[in-house]
């Protein structure tokens, strides 16, 4: 095995075109878990951790850049007041030391279905920044996720940073688990408002072979506020639609039976998790109104 | 490949290192610092929880090579020679050691959460502590150790 110690983002570039098969590595989290237990050897791998630029973040017009290297645990400390949902689903990634470690890159990079980032960065519309030797290119997170564990970079790319516009409204991130610690999710929601936008964002984890958004589900609730004027005048909002809403979000989801629990109780779980977020966002929005 | 890093304050050297070789192993087989335990391997149990450049991490996680030239503090580092630092005492007198295995890494993890949060309350403690796993269950005790290693730490 190749080891890579690139100690810049032009020099990690230009390892990544000579290596392309190289596996890049952060706080590995999931990278070591792999080679530990050799389930995989790659050929080489690329250590990003030298690389301070992508340790910074910092804002772009209206939007956020992060680098793809901040940890979850700075997440929480230096970013949690402008996006809540993010921190709320870093703070249940592993443990401390895990947080400690762990990167929204790396997460993007694993791809899994389960990444606890994945939903509030689709809930939110964030963009994911590739680079290589021939330039960069940024596109929907919605569009990154390709399979499960697969994403759109390609093999001479490295994910470089995500961009995110700051929260204007309440969000909300849920998981369920058999505790309340170190687990990876059975299933897990993300919820974002935005007044600004007029926008209800949505991200549902490790219900479907990707992380996936409830477009249905932000249309109705978007047209039900639209329709009655909520944003502007913020009253109680219909029972019956706010059911209606966890049910649009249970039924984008595609998930399937597995150790972890059954493809019927994920729904269920949703439909659940989607109407207490949106009460408790929208509680949230009535008070700050 | 060689790795140089400091290591409770010394400088240590590592040969022949496998460029897929975690700093938990090199620690342990290599330096002969096998106060980390090696138990999951995979993050979950914090067994082998160090500091890395100040960072409480799991070393298992981190790969040998990220380790080069950085300063580590494993649980041996805590001690002050045989005079054991007032969170391992705590631990010893609470009753807070079963099989033991965990305790280095609960060690380790005390240090670190005492250092941030002087006085923690059960659930900050829960929260510092839940990805340090004890297979013996003692959490109680574990628990006692924390509030009475606080308490000394905070009076002296």
């Amino acid at each position: 095995m190749e080891f890579l110690q690139p100690t810049s983002w032009p020099e990690a570039l230009t390892m990544k075109a000579a290596h392309p098969e190289a596996m890049p590595i952060a706080g590995g989290t999931d990278v070591m878990v792999e080679v530990n237990l050799d389930r995989h050897r790659p050929a080489a791998i690329i250590d990003l951790t030298r690389v301070a630029e992508l340790t910074e973040w910092g804002g772009e017009g209206d939007l956020l850049r992060i680098g793809s290297g901040v940890t979850y645990a700075r997440i929480i400390d230096e970013l949690g007041d402008r996006l809540p949902g993010l921190a709320m689903a870093s703070r249940t990634v592993g443990s401390p030391q895990i947080r400690n470690r762990g990167t929204v890159g790396g997460n993007l990079g694993s791809a899994s279905p389960a990444g606890d980032a994945h939903p509030p960065l689709l809930a939110m519309d964030a963009l994911v920044e590739l680079a290589s030797v021939h330039g960069s290119r940024r596109l929907p997170v919605s569009e990154f996720f390709i399979g499960p564990k697969r994403n759109a970079a390609r093999p001479e790319e490295l994910i470089a940073a995500f961009l995110i516009h700051p929260a204007s409204g309440p969000q909300q991130f849920s998981k369920v688990g058999t505790r309340n610690a170190m687990v990876i999710a059975v299933c897990s929601f993300a919820l974002a408002l935005d007044p600004k936008r007029r926008r209800i964002g949505t991200g549902i984890g490790s219900a479907a072979p990707t992380p996936v958004t409830a477009a249905d589900a932000e249309r109705f609730m978007a047209g039900v506020l639209e329709e009655a004027g909520l944003w502007e005048r913020p009253s109680e909002v219909d029972a019956s639609a706010i059911a209606r809403f966890g049910e649009l979000v249970a039924a984008a989801a595609r998930p399937i039976d597995d150790v972890r629990g059954t493809a019927a109780y994920r729904r269920h779980a949703l439909s659940v998790l989607a109407r207490r977020s949106f009460t408790w966002a929208w509680l949230e929005y009535q008070r700050s109104a | 490949m060689r790795i140089t890093c400091t290591v409770n304050g010394r400088p240590q050297v590592a040969d022949s290192v496998w460029a897929g070789e975690s700093l938990l192993y090199v620690l342990r087989e290599r330096l002969g610092l096998p106060g980390s335990k090696n138990a999951c391997e995979q993050g979950e149990c914090g067994s082998c929880s160090v500091y890395l450049d100040g960072t409480l991490v799991c070393a298992c996680l981190v790969l040998g090579g990220q380790a080069d030239g950085r300063e580590i503090v494993t649980v041996e580092g805590l001690s002050n020679g045989d005079s054991l630092h007032p969170v391992q005492q705590a631990f010893v007198e609470a009753g807070a050691v079963q099989c033991g295995f965990c305790t280095p890494g609960l060690v380790v993890a005390t240090h670190d959460l005492l250092r941030r949060v002087p006085r923690p309350s059960d659930a900050q403690i829960r929260e510092a502590l839940a990805g340090n796993i004890c297979r013996c269950t003692g959490y109680a005790k574990i628990i006692d150790a924390v509030h009475l290693a606080a308490g000394r730490m905070g009076a002296a």
